[in-house]
């Protein structure tokens, strides 16, 4: 039971990260599709800063550098999307999409070079392991594995609501994602509300991305990508109506039954029932199906999303 | 202005050549940044793995082997293309079908099950297919028609439903030494696409079968239904506006339904066209959903959204695609040509941008071409130039030069 709890915990925490990077991209006006790639460029460069860091570092500075490296790799990537969404008024839709299949591809073709040079030939894999580096990010309260991606959850949330309700600059960011002329008639600059969004959702979705790899493995195969994690996220993002407290309770519903393919095992009553591990890793993506067939009618997205601005429209 | 001089111009300025232009751009600056990225990985054999990758076939120097290995590449172009069909159907409806993916895996699902467990004919096989993937396709088009669940997440996570169900269904009928599936051809030889003679064609290679010439009969099909019918206008209206649709009594919400339908057809047919010729077996432990409803997104775009334009298309990713397969092991992995169709479809996404650009150019230039006109001209001229920077477009360009 323990276990369960820990996983939902971590599994929670990964969703809330993402699902509110996407909450300010979109009420910005910018649909982020693509948060699935940019986690898995963000867990790219998170894992490629605890391959190559030196065992001797200190603890505090290993988990601080893969942050910086995760974030430094999905700001810079989400910034594709603002430049051909914001600028060049590209298709969200397709820009997204795009994103996520190269994230996967770019990660898995770089990740293998790598493995190829340092190996000499031998290791063709698209694996990166962190073992070691991995045990600075938990901590052990008896036999619960505590990580620090929960704190970074927890902290994100506050500063989340906090931003997007109480400061002047989150007040204009979601104008812009409801009405952008009328943002742009007071003065406010459409353009630049909406790349901090993206940008913004590309620090959260990298975190996330590399929160999510050190959940429960010590590596990772990059030809995986993050199967549909990020899209999990953006149905937790719909179902928590694009508010930060609801999309954190969201978030703990979806880890659960996340958690529950992981951990179903070791839970007596669960293993009795004798249920291929398929259906539980189906579990998530149904629960999703069904939870957004029944939240979507009365969506509260933010008004302009998905379309580019055009100062000349009113 | 002299006559044929003027007609090769409309022709530059016709849509179909700048969607033509504007895709040619895409695959230049595509293969270009893939071979920056080959060069940043390793630039002593980067110019050699670009080269490999795009002489695919012709990496063998015997015809026979070139023959047989072209053949490979079309086995797999056609279910691109019809996954490619089942993103342009739907994207000319307003709905953007990425479940393409997972209905492809479906397809390929019932169609193994249904030749191995079953031991239906062919025809039957993909029949069946075409109908469960028809369904698991209606099942985006009820949630987004009356639900409002956004077709994109609802897609993605029936890609992940269908690639688990598909793994466990298939375990039933696979080697029991290995995950893959039986060879159809050894347990189920009645539910092998026939190849009609088409294998000698292609230096006996056996598995290119009539899925080729259907498929390409499909896409001719779907560019009549689309440009041609009642059926294809009412579809197209519904995506321009749907209020405007519906005011005009168009049944929007089935509309939607029916495309999407369509569109879960021609992906799972797809599926079916692939491993109805044997020429792949699944693997029941496939742990991420296949690339090939990916790559449809990246044809159909690519193709200037026009289902002929799709063939050349669809065959140019699988051509790259299947290309992978020659780079320089040591140096590199395949996955560079995934690589290059996902920057292909990024830079699609300017494509909207770049056709804008011609059009100013073109624009421009128009007014160029009177201006100089003008000055050589008589008065009368000038009436026309009045006229001028209200509508640069080709009808007053060809006033102005007769003028």
């Amino acid at each position: 039971m323990l276990l369960l709890l820990q996983y939902t915990l971590i599994f929670s925490s990964v969703l809330t990260l993402v699902a509110l990077g996407g909450c300010y991209s979109e009420h910005s006006g910018v649909i982020n599709l693509g948060l699935e790639g940019i986690m898995v460029i963000g867990a790219l460069g998170g894992a490629l800063v605890m391959r190559f860091i030196p065992a001797s570092t200190p603890g505090i500075f290993v988990v601080l550098l893969t942050l910086l490296g995760a974030v430094a790799f999905g700001v810079a990537y989400a910034a594709l999307l603002a430049v051909a969404c914001i600028n060049y008024k590209a298709d969200q839709t397709i820009v997204g999409t795009a994103l996520n299949i190269l994230g996967t591809a770019l990660a898995t073709v770089l990740v293998k070079a790598i493995n190829m040079k340092l190996s000499g030939g031998d290791d063709v894999s698209s694996t990166v392991q962190y073992v070691s580096a991995k045990q600075n990010f938990v901590a052990y309260i008896g036999s619960f594995q505590f990580n620090w991606f929960m704190v970074i959850a927890i902290i994100a949330l506050v500063v989340a609501y906090v931003v997007l309700y109480k400061t002047r600059f989150g007040l204009r960011m979601m104008a812009c994602g409801e009405h952008p002329q009328a943002a742009a008639s007071v003065g406010i600059s459409v353009y630049k509300m909406r790349w901090s969004g993206v940008l913004i959702s590309g620090v959260f979705g990298s975190i996330g991305g590399i929160a999510y790899i050190l959940a429960g493995v010590s590596e990772w195969k990059f030809e995986n990508g993050v199967a549909g994690f990020g899209f999990l996220a953006l149905a937790v993002m719909i179902f928590g109506q694009w508010k930060p407290t609801k999309i954190a309770l969201a978030a703990l519903l979806f880890g659960l039954f996340r958690a529950l393919s992981n951990v179903y095992i070791g839970i007596d009553f669960l293993a009795n029932l004798n249920i291929p591990s398929t259906v539980y890793n189906m579990f998530p993506y149904i629960i999703s199906l069904l939870v957004l067939a029944l939240t979507s009618k009365n969506s509260k997205a933010p008004k302009a999303e998905g379309i580019p601005y055009d100062p000349g429209q009113r | 202005m002299s006559d044929p001089m003027k007609k090769k111009e409309s022709f530059f300025q016709s849509d179909g050549f700048q969607s033509l232009l504007a895709s040619l751009i895409c695959i230049l600056l595509g293969l270009l940044i893939g071979f920056i990225v080959l060069l940043f990985i390793n630039p002593s054999g980067a110019a050699g793995a670009i080269g490999a990758v795009i002489k695919n076939f012709l990496n063998y120097s015997r015809a026979a082997l070139q023959l047989k290995n072209l053949g490979n590449t079309l086995v797999k172009t056609a279910p691109l293309l019809m996954c490619s069909l089942s993103v342009l159907f739907c994207y000319k409806v307003g709905l953007f079908n990425i479940g393409a993916a997972g209905q492809y895996v479906v397809g390929a699902c019932i169609s193994i099950y249904a030749a191995l467990a079953w031991g239906l004919p062919w025809w039957l096989c993909l029949l069946l297919a075409i109908l469960v993937g028809g369904i698991y396709g209606a099942i985006v088009g009820v949630l987004k028609a009356y639900c409002n669940v956004n077709e994109v997440i609802s897609g993605i996570m029936l890609n992940w439903i269908g690639l688990y169900t598909t793994n466990m269904i298939l375990t039933g009928v696979k080697e029991s030494t290995s995950p893959y599936t039986l060879h159809l051809r050894d347990y189920a030889p009645q539910s092998v696409l026939p190849n009609m003679g088409l294998a000698g064609l292609f230096a006996g290679n056996e598995y290119v079968s009539i899925a080729i010439p259907l498929a390409i009969i499909i896409a001719v099909a779907i560019k009549v239904i689309l440009d041609k019918t009642r059926f294809g206008y009412e579809l197209k209206a519904t995506g321009y506006n749907k209020n405007a649709a519906k005011y005009a009594g168009m049944a929007e919400q089935r509309n939607i339904i029916v495309t999407l339908a369509i569109g879960g057809a021609l992906a799972a047919c797809g599926g079916a066209f692939l491993y109805l010729t044997d020429y792949e077996l699944w693997e029941v432990t496939t742990s991420a959903v296949p690339g090939m409803g990916f790559n449809g997104i990246a044809a159909a775009f690519l193709g200037g959204l026009n289902p002929v334009g799709t063939i050349f298309s669809s065959y140019f990713i699988q051509h790259i695609t299947s290309g992978g397969a020659y780079v320089d092991k040591n140096l590199y992995s395949s996955q560079i040509s995934d690589l290059i169709s996902a920057i292909i479809i990024y830079l699609c996404g300017f494509v909207g941008f770049m056709k804008l650009t011609m059009k100013k150019l073109n624009a421009s230039k128009a007014a160029q071409d009177i201006a100089a006109n003008n000055a050589n001209a008589e008065p009368a001229g000038q009436d026309a130039s009045k006229e001028k920077p209200a509508d640069g477009s080709e009808s007053k360009t060809e006033e102005g030069g007769k003028a």
